[in-house]
């Protein structure tokens, strides 16, 4: 409860962007600001995932990827020519297929955005399970370059298949309709509420993580960030913890491609790229590693810059710029540069300057 | 599979996994003396391609091949310099973010450079359709220049590092940093070198490939991939593993195509690198006592 009144002042911000940029008549920032925060729920889950449990994943893009792609998949390719089969007949009679007649004229019958958005989840979160299982025994490199490895087969899998549009991705996918009259979206008249969608998903993203890094489980895990043996030693189940949190977060970033591949009304390979997962780990890496807050904040800052193309083509040159600046300078985040302290030493005592900082 | 059919899936093999083998060796040689895996490798082997290229407009193939492997041994110097050396004992993860970040900025500076086209120097001897006979399959000239050039590269690396006392002092600097510093070697500089050194066969091994798989500024994550399979595979820091390793994923790649799409080819290589990280992380070659030296 505590936690959720701690995101309320948060929840005022949001208002006041909105009453801000219809008084100033720039409401197309809200297109963005809903996209960010839709990248930024990713972004937290993976923030849990690295700076809690200290396990590095270089292939969340490929989750996001999985939620949005099957998503757009079921609810846009029409299941017409597999009428008779029985696994459609069954999703028939559990009402999860929708028919009707597209622009054309023609017959379609796909799956309902809402089945879908659960089988994308649960298939983001049944794969996370298995690639987690062997994945999450390797340490250091290894992990880095298998969940790399990993990300790159989505990616590629997306290219390869038909059913996933191959190189041009799937396209005109249908609103996702929440409750009647609530639905995501990118319609124009629908962008206010959309926005609104988003970052109430996204704070009640906050909320979860925050109650779980400060409960038994967040401590287990900074257990073992610290020490992976001692934490073993004291009793932590760490391979349960570092799975059960791998899993989560991959659950987040399954939930947030679902969300921003209606809204954008399509998804393309770029999305499952593996710029796009180092990106999202450049993010948590700005925002301290271990500082929710951080991710949140740099998440939705730096997203919101690179989608109104301030960085024009530089934009993944400035990513990687970030990277190593923040890694060689303040390798617990941009927050973490305690800016009185460099101020003093800078006028205070000049020689000692050397010895300041992280070097 | 007729003979010559099979001959000819054989030599791409061997090809590839020749360019595999020199691109892990490139891995063990910062691995050994570091313990870091060089994210940025695979961008070693695209800035020796594509420098090469851009100079030789302006001089003899020969010479802008020698003055692209020189630029990029400077090059990996410079990254060494100035975003490995002065780091007091980072953290793993810290050196894998920097590596990859690297990788990032080179690639973005390539392609700011020379754009999204793709490029390829000329054929050492002969063209696109000169031809050599072997057991009834035709095989590119260009196949005999990487092999060789691959397999030259590994013998004079062996002998540099048996025979020459800058060798024997980097392998000094691999077994055991702290003794090789009480000894007076500049490990410091020694890790310089083998920057150096791993740029200059990455670059190396990037021109002679360029004829037959042509150069382009994304071309590095995917050779990085397969090249830490390789080293992986061959057993992390061990040469001849790497050859070996490199070889086996190389032809097991080609006839692959015989079965799987082409679309597929590099999930397959991947899928092995995870299989392997699996069941067996301390490689094929390599022994259980490296394996718990490398895990980190």
């Amino acid at each position: 409860m505590k936690k959720l009144l701690s995101v309320l002042p948060l929840f005022g911000v949001v208002i006041g962007i909105h009453l801000l940029t219809s008084a100033t008549d720039t409401m197309y920032y809200l297109t963005q600001m809903t996209m960010s925060a839709y990248y930024s729920l990713l972004i937290i889950g993976l923030c849990v995932l690295m700076g809690y449990a200290g396990q590095i994943s270089l292939g969340h893009a490929g989750f996001f990827a999985i939620g949005g792609y099957l998503s757009a998949a079921l609810t846009t390719n029409s299941l017409t020519s597999y009428q008779e089969s029985t696994l459609v007949r069954m999703l028939d009679s559990m009402g999860m297929l929708l028919s009707g007649n597209n622009l054309y004229g023609e017959a379609f019958l796909v799956v309902t955005p809402w089945a879908a958005c659960i089988i994308a989840v649960l298939t983001a979160a049944l794969i996370a399970v298995i690639i987690g299982i062997p994945v999450l025994k390797l340490k250091g490199h290894y992990l880095a370059m298998a969940t790399l490895g990993f990300g790159i087969i989505i990616y590629r899998v997306t290219l390869a298949l038909e059913y996933f549009g191959e190189a041009d991705g799937i396209s005109e996918v249908p609103p996702f309709v929440l409750l009647p009259g609530l639905s995501v979206s990118g319609d124009f008249s629908a962008r206010v509420q959309n926005y609104y969608i988003a970052w109430i998903l996204l704070l009640l993203g906050m909320v979860l993580l925050l109650n779980l890094i400060d409960s038994r489980v967040g401590r287990a895990l900074r257990g073992i960030h610290g020490s992976d043996e001692a934490a073993e030693a004291m009793g932590v189940n760490t391979s349960r913890f570092k799975l059960q949190t791998f899993v989560l977060s991959a659950v987040f970033a399954a939930i947030a491609g679902v969300f921003l591949t209606h809204y954008n009304g399509g998804i393309g390979p770029s999305e499952a790229g593996v710029m796009k997962s180092v990106r999202y780990v450049a993010i948590v890496a700005v925002g301290g590693m271990a500082n929710l807050w951080g991710a949140l904040l740099m998440g939705i800052v730096l997203n919101f810059l690179s989608m109104r193309g301030v960085f024009g083509s530089y934009d993944d040159a400035v990513f990687g710029l970030i990277l190593i600046l923040i890694m060689l300078f303040a390798p617990n985040g941009i927050l973490s540069i305690n800016i009185r302290y460099r101020l003093k030493q800078l006028f205070g005592r000049g020689q000692d300057e050397e010895e300041g900082g992280q070097r | 599979m007729t003979t010559e059919l099979f001959i000819q899936y054989l030599m791409a093999g061997i090809t590839y996994g020749s360019i595999y083998a020199i691109v892990a060796i490139g891995f063990n040689i910062i691995y050994n003396t570091t313990g870091i895996i060089n994210f940025a490798q695979g961008e070693f082997v695209m800035f020796g391609g594509m420098i090469a290229i851009s100079l030789l407009q302006y001089m003899p193939l020969p010479l802008a091949i020698a003055l692209s492997v020189a630029i990029t041994m400077l090059l990996g110097a410079l990254i060494e310099i100035c975003f490995i050396r002065w780091l007091k004992s980072p953290s793993v993860l810290r050196m894998i973010i920097i590596t990859i970040g690297v990788s990032i900025i080179s690639r973005e500076v390539a392609v700011h450079i020379w754009g999204e086209s793709i490029r390829s120097l000329p054929y050492f001897v002969g063209n696109e359709i000169s031809s050599i006979p072997v057991f009834g399959a035709r095989i590119s000239p260009q196949v005999l220049w990487v092999v060789a050039a691959s397999g030259l590269m590994v013998i004079s690396l062996g002998i540099f590092f048996k025979t020459t006392s800058v060798g024997r002092e980097m392998r000094a600097c691999a077994s055991n940093r702290k003794a090789a510093t009480l000894c007076g070697i500049n490990t410091q500089n020694m890790v310089t070198l083998s920057f150096v050194l791993s740029a200059g066969i990455g670059a190396l091994a990037g021109c002679v490939m360029s004829p037959i798989t042509y150069s382009q500024y994304d071309m590095g994550t995917g050779l990085a991939i397969k090249g830490f399979t390789v080293a992986i595979l061959g057993g992390l820091g061990s040469s001849g593993g790497a050859v070996a390793a490199g070889l086996l994923l190389g032809i097991i790649e080609a006839f692959s195509v015989s079965v799987v799409p082409l679309a597929f080819q590099d999930a397959i290589s991947i899928a092995i690198l995870l299989i392997i990280l699996f069941v067996r992380p301390q490689g094929l070659f390599g022994s259980k006592e490296a394996a718990g030296l490398s895990e980190v």
